[in-house]
């Protein structure tokens, strides 16, 4: 039994690390910023998942003590992830919007505009107000 | 009910998260996080100005047990592509997806779930909110994955958030 419980253990460890390791890599090896964006944001999800569900596995069946804080990271993980990537992509738009970027645009080129060419409504990353009566807006009408 | 919990979900997730902090349900434990889940709804309130209803049923949890696969799936997904497909045979592209969706909520659901799923990141909603930019890492057909993203999520979003 003490033998099963650690090969599931060292199993979850090794896929936890393997897929932080790609991540990483992924970091290192994509051509720009918004395809470097990809590495982190997911293969690092399934490494993180890896290494927290060893650690329940670990101190259920080792220490016999059942912890839920593992649940808790992974909660906050998936709710802050989404959200920085989100940020790094908006302040990369921006950047490359105002010409200050230095590093390779991303291998798409310009982002198309949110109504199909030739609609001079709205575009991505400005900083004008969201327009009034739409979801992106937060004044109480 | 109502000036008491004015934001029920929200208390519910407090006292739930309090307890799994702590790692142990005691009565005092339950007491402190039941004075947590009352207080800071209530002190927060502002920034919460109008509420959508949610519904906590199966389709939130069928929604759950869905993205929590693809998540999987994503991550053997863009394990391949960074391990095996050289930078200049990269297809990525730009996607802008038109929502449906209404309340800020349920696109912020939306979107947190298009950067955590197959090779795709959503990178900002234009002014008015009908409009999703997302760059993709690898797509061969973009017809196809905006429809795979509407039909996958938004119309599971749309039932949750009806």
């Amino acid at each position: 039994m003490s033998v099963l419980a650690d090969i599931a253990i060292v199993a979850l460890l090794l896929l936890g690390g393997g897929f932080a390791l790609i991540g990483s890599w992924g970091l290192v090896r994509l051509p720009s910023t918004m395809e470097r964006l990809h590495g982190p944001t997911k293969a690092t999800t399934l490494g993180l998942g890896g290494l927290l569900l060893a650690s329940v596995v670990y101190f259920q069946l080792r220490l016999g003590i059942w912890t839920a804080h593992e649940l808790l990271i992974s909660l906050f993980l998936f709710i802050t992830a989404p959200i920085s990537a989100n940020m790094i992509a908006k302040v990369h738009l921006h950047r490359t919007r105002a010409g200050a970027a230095t590093e390779r645009d991303s291998i798409a080129g310009a982002p198309p505009r949110p109504g199909g060419e030739g609609d001079e409504g709205a575009d991505w990353a400005t900083f004008a107000a969201p327009q009034p009566g739409t979801p992106a807006s937060t004044a109480s009408d | 009910m109502k000036r008491l919990l004015p934001h029920p979900g929200l208390s519910a997730m407090l006292l739930i998260v309090w307890l799994l902090m702590a790692n142990d349900v005691t009565i005092g434990g339950a007491l402190l996080g039941g004075v947590f889940a009352l207080v800071l709804p209530k002190f927060t309130q502002p920034f919460w100005p109008d509420r959508p209803r949610m519904r906590f049923g199966r389709a939130f949890l069928g929604y759950l047990a869905i993205v929590v696969l693809d998540i999987v799936v994503a991550n053997f997904q863009v394990a391949r592509l960074i391990l095996f497909r050289r930078n200049r045979d990269l297809r990525a592209r730009w996607l802008v997806i038109p929502i449906r969706l209404t309340t800020p909520e349920a696109i912020t659901m939306l979107a947190g779930t298009i950067s955590l799923t197959p090779g795709t990141i959503s990178s900002d909603v234009s002014a008015d909110g009908r409009f999703l930019l997302v760059h993709a890492l690898d797509v061969g057909d973009e017809a196809a994955e905006i429809a795979r993203i509407k039909t996958r999520y938004e119309a599971r979003l749309q039932r949750i958030f009806a």
